[in-house]
C-alpha cells in the first residue's frame, strides 16, 4: 500500500507536467476510440444483416437489372419462403448534399422480410394502400422535419424527372443497430411511370431480397438460384445479405485500411509524449535513485518505481479518455448521424485502447529505467550538486 | 532578436533524447497531415488530367455521371452535326459516341470483387485523348470482341492482363493491348468497341458524346445550342470540369477527414512540446537570470525560447514531410463513391502541401512554446539568479 502511495506521490509531484501528460494521453485515447468507432460504423451494415436473407443481383455488376419474371422462378426454389425486390433509386432531395439511401421496393413483401423495421399498424396500412406513399426512417424524418402527410419531391439521377411522394409511415428499428435513415417507396410507382416514359426500362428489378426457411440451408439455396439462371442473358449472383454488404465495404477497403493505420499513429504520438515525460522526470531525480541505491534498494525496486509511475500516468489518461469518449460519440452521432446511422463505442476498442496504453507506459519507461539502473551511485549523488 | 539563436540550437542538442521524442510526436502529426492531403491531391489531379480542356462531354440532363446517363442514337446524331466541332484531316468531325458500363472483376491480390468501367468507344478516341498511348500489344480491330486495358487495370485485376480473356455479358473478350494514359483516370478503364459493348450488355443507348471544339473558347455558344434544344434534353460540360466534379465528393471527404484528425492529433503533440519547453525553462532558471543580468532584455529571452520551440516544430515538420514524400511511391486503388467505379491514384506531393505541412508544424511549435516562453521572459532577475 505504501508503495502505491509513493507511486502516486511521484507521479503527481510535478503537478502541472503530470496534468499535461494525462491530458495528452486523454486526447490520444479519445481519438483512438473515436477512430475505431468510425471504422465500426462502416461495418454496421454487416452486423445488422440477417443470416437468413439472401440478395440476388445481376452477375455482371450491380448496375445491371434482372427481369421481373425471375421472381416467380426464385419463389419455386426449395427453401425460399419469401421474395421481395427493389431498385436503387438514387434520387436527390433538393441538393446533392442531402444524401440518403432511397429505394423502390415491393412494399408488402419487403416489410414482411425486414421485420426489424417497425411501423405503427395504422401507418403501415396507409403506406401499403397509397401508391405514391413512402416510408422514412425516424432519423431521416426528424432531420428534414417531415410529418405524416407531407409531400416530398426527389430529383431522379438514374430515372430522369421529378418524383413526388407522400410520407405515410415512419419506421423505427427493433434494435439500435437498425439503420433509421432510409427512404423507401412503392416499386409499382416507379415501374408504372417507366412504362409510360421509358418502356424499355420497365419490369426490371435491381435486386431480389430472398428470405430462406432457415440460415443453415442458405448456401444450398444460393447455389440453386444461381444455377437456375446460368447461361441466361441475365445471370444472377446470389449471396447472403452479410456477404453482399461486406462486398460493398471491401471496395472502399483502401480508405478503411488507411483510417485503421492512422488510428495507430495516434498511439505512437502518445508514446512520444509519455516517454518524454518519463525521461525528464528520471533525469531530474537521478540523485534520488542514487540515494535509494545507497540505502540498498536494488535495480528491480527502482525499475518498478519508474514503471509504476508511468503506468499510473497512462491509466489516468486512459480513464479520462474513455469517460469522455461516450459524450464525444453521442455528439458525433448527433452531428453526423446521417452518414453513420449506427455509431456505438464498442468494448473491443476500449480493451484495445487499454492494452495500447499499458504497452505505451512500459515502453516509455524502458530507457529511463535503463539509465537509472545503469548510473553509478557516486555519479548520481554528484549530480545533485 | 536572433543573438540567442545559437544558444537555442545548442540547448536542443544538449537534450537530444527529449528533442527527438518531442519532435517525433510532431513529425507523426505532420506525416498524417501531409499524407492525407497528398491523397486528396492525387485523386483530384488524376481526374483533372483525365479531361482535355478543348473537349466537351455531353450527358443526359440531371445525370451526375456517364453511368447514369443515356443518349439515344437519334439525339447523338443531332450532336454530330453541330457547328464548331473540330475535324480531322479528312474532314470527319472529331466526335466519339461512347457507352460506359460497370462490371465486377476480382482483384489479383485479394480476389475481392470491385467495379471496373468498361468503355465502349471507337479507335478514333485516341485523336481526342492524346495522353492515351499504347504500351503493349496492338489496337483492337473495329467491330470485334477485342479490348484494350488501362495499365492500372492490367496490373490489378484478374482478366485485365495482356492476352487475358474476360468473360462478361455472355461473351469472351480478348485483351489485345495495354494502354497508358499518363496519370489519368483512363488507366482504370477497359476500352472496347462501342457497338459490341452496347449489344453484349443490352444497352440500346450511348452514355455520352464527346467532341473536340474547333476553338476552345466556343464552349458557351455550343453549350447554349445543346441545352437550349428541346429535342435533346442534354447537358454539355467541358471535359476537365466534368472529371473535376467526379473527384469533388471524395476529395472533400478526404480533406475534412485529414484536417479534423490532424487537428486532434496535434493537440497531443503540442502538449508534448509544452511539457518539454516548461521543463526546459524550469531547468534553466539560473541561466535565464544570468542572461538577464548580462543585459539581454525580456524580449530576447522570449524570442530565444520561442525559437527553440519553433525549431522543435520545424525538425518535426521536416522529418514528417521527409517520410511523407516516400508515400509518392504508393498508388491507391479504391472505389470512387461518386461514380461507383474503381479508380487508381497516387499520393501527390505539391509545394503547396509541403508549405502547408511546414507552416502547420511551426504553428504547433509556436503554440506549444508560447506559454513557457512567456514564463521565462517574466522571471525576475534576482529570484532567477538565487535559484542557482
Amino acid at each position: 500500500m505504501l508503495i502505491v502511495r509513493l507511486l502516486f506521490k511521484n507521479a503527481f509531484r510535478h503537478k502541472f507536467r503530470a496534468f499535461l501528460t494525462v491530458l495528452s494521453i486523454t486526447i490520444a485515447i479519445l481519438a483512438f476510440v473515436m477512430l475505431r468507432t468510425v471504422i465500426g460504423a462502416w461495418y454496421a451494415g454487416v452486423d445488422a444483416s440477417s443470416a437468413s436473407r439472401l440478395v440476388s443481383r445481376n452477375a455482371v455488376s450491380i448496375i445491371f437489372p434482372l427481369p421481373l419474371s425471375y421472381k416467380d422462378r426464385i419463389q419455386q426454389i426449395d427453401g425460399v419462403h419469401l421474395v421481395s425486390y427493389g431498385n436503387w433509386f438514387g434520387g436527390i432531395y433538393i441538393d446533392e448534399k442531402n444524401f440518403f439511401a432511397n429505394f423502390a421496393v415491393e412494399p408488402k413483401t419487403y416489410l414482411d422480410l425486414y421485420l426489424e423495421y417497425v411501423l405503427a399498424p395504422k401507418e403501415r396500412d396507409a403506406f401499403l394502400k397509397d401508391r405514391k406513399a413512402f416510408a422514412a426512417g425516424k432519423k431521416l424524418a426528424a432531420k428534414y422535419g417531415w410529418k405524416i402527410g407531407d409531400s416530398v419531391t426527389l430529383r431522379g439521377t438514374i430515372y430522369p424527372g421529378n418524383w413526388d411522394f407522400v410520407l405515410r409511415a415512419v419506421y423505427w428499428g427493433k434494435t439500435d443497430s437498425v439503420d433509421e435513415t432510409q427512404f423507401f417507396f412503392h416499386w409499382n410507382y416507379l415501374n408504372e411511370t417507366l412504362k409510360k416514359t421509358a418502356p424499355s426500362r420497365a419490369d426490371q428489378v435491381g435486386f431480389y431480397m430472398i428470405g430462406v426457411d432457415n440460415p443453415d440451408i442458405s448456401s444450398a439455396v444460393t447455389a440453386a438460384i444461381d444455377k437456375s439462371f446460368k447461361n441466361s442473358w441475365a445471370e444472377t449472383l446470389t449471396e447472403t445479405e452479410k456477404a453482399f454488404q461486406q462486398g460493398f465495404i471491401a471496395m472502399s477497403g483502401a480508405i478503411i485500411n488507411a483510417i485503421e493505420i492512422v488510428s495507430f499513429v495516434v498511439i505512437f504520438i502518445m508514446l512520444a509524449v509519455v516517454a518524454n515525460t518519463m525521461a525528464m522526470t528520471t533525469r531530474e531525480r537521478i540523485g534520488e535513485y542514487a540515494i535509494l541505491k545507497t540505502l540498498g534498494f536494488g535495480g528491480w525496486a527502482i525499475g518498478s518505481l519508474i514503471a509504476g509511475e508511468s503506468v499510473i500516468i497512462s491509466l489516468c489518461g486512459y480513464i479520462c479518455g474513455v469517460v469522455l469518449s461516450f459524450p464525444a460519440a453521442a455528439g458525433f452521432k448527433q452531428a453526423l448521424g446521417m452518414y453513420f446511422p449506427i455509431f456505438k463505442v464498442e468494448s473491443a476498442s476500449l480493451v484495445m485502447a487499454l492494452v495500447s496504453s499499458l504497452i505505451v507506459a512500459i515502453l516509455a519507461a524502458v530507457v529511463p529505467i535503463h539509465r537509472a539502473i545503469g548510473i553509478r551511485i557516486a555519479d548520481g549523488l554528484r549530480r545533485i550538486g | 532578436m536572433f543573438a540567442l539563436f545559437p544558444y537555442s540550437l545548442r540547448n536542443l542538442w544538449t537534450r537530444r533524447l527529449t528533442t527527438i521524442l518531442t519532435s517525433s510526436g510532431m513529425a507523426l502529426v505532420v506525416f498524417v497531415f501531409a499524407a492525407i492531403l497528398m491523397l486528396a491531391q492525387g485523386l483530384e489531379e488524376t481526374l483533372i488530367k483525365t479531361g482535355s480542356y478543348d473537349n466537351v462531354i455531353v450527358i443526359r440532363k440531371g445525370s451526375v455521371s456517364e453511368v447514369q446517363s443515356g443518349i439515344e442514337r437519334g439525339r447523338a446524331a443531332i450532336l454530330e452535326a453541330l457547328p464548331g466541332i473540330a475535324a480531322d484531316r479528312e474532314g470527319t468531325p472529331l466526335v466519339i459516341k461512347e457507352v460506359l458500363v460497370l462490371i465486377s472483376l476480382p482483384k489479383r491480390d485479394t480476389g475481392n470483387l470491385s467495379h471496373v468501367s468498361i468503355r465502349g468507344t471507337q479507335n478514333r478516341a485516341h485523336l481526342l485523348r492524346p495522353q492515351v498511348k499504347l504500351i503493349a500489344g496492338r489496337l483492337p480491330r473495329p467491330g470485334s470482341n477485342e479490348m484494350l486495358a488501362g495499365s492500372s487495370i492490367a496490373r490489378r485485376f484478374k482478366g485485365g492482363g495482356l492476352y487475358d480473356e474476360l468473360y462478361a455479358g455472355m461473351r469472351h473478350w480478348q485483351i489485345v493491348g495495354i494502354f497508358d494514359a499518363g496519370n489519368s483516370g483512363f488507366n482504370s478503364e477497359i476500352w472496347g468497341d462501342a457497338d459490341q459493348v452496347m449489344q453484349a450488355f443490352r444497352r440500346p443507348v450511348y452514355s455520352s458524346v464527346t467532341f473536340k471544339l474547333r476553338n476552345a473558347k466556343d464552349l458557351d455558344a455550343v453549350k447554349k445550342t445543346i441545352e437550349g434544344d428541346p429535342r435533346l434534353d442534354l447537358e454539355a460540360k467541358r471535359e476537365t470540369r466534368y472529371y473535376e466534379e467526379q473527384s469533388e465528393m471524395m476529395a472533400k471527404f478526404l480533406r475534412i477527414l485529414g484536417i479534423s484528425l490532424t487537428v486532434i492529433f496535434s493537440l497531443g503533440a503540442m502538449i508534448g512540446a509544452m511539457i518539454t519547453m516548461y521543463a526546459s525553462v524550469a531547468n534553466r532558471t539560473a541561466e535565464i537570470g544570468t542572461l538577464r543580468a548580462l543585459g539581454f532584455g525580456r524580449r530576447y529571452i522570449l524570442a530565444a525560447f520561442l525559437m527553440e520551440s519553433l525549431l522543435l516544430g520545424l525538425i518535426g515538420g521536416v522529418a514528417g514531410l521527409f517520410f511523407a514524400a516516400f508515400m509518392q511511391l504508393l498508388t491507391i486503388s479504391t472505389i470512387n463513391f461518386q461514380t461507383f467505379a474503381e479508380l487508381a491514384f497516387r499520393f501527390t506531393l505539391t509545394t503547396d502541401i509541403a508549405v502547408k505541412a511546414l507552416v502547420f508544424s511551426l504553428i504547433m511549435g509556436f503554440l506549444g512554446g508560447f506559454l513557457p516562453a512567456v514564463r521565462a521572459s517574466r522571471m525576475k532577475i534576482i529570484e532567477a539568479l538565487r535559484a542557482a
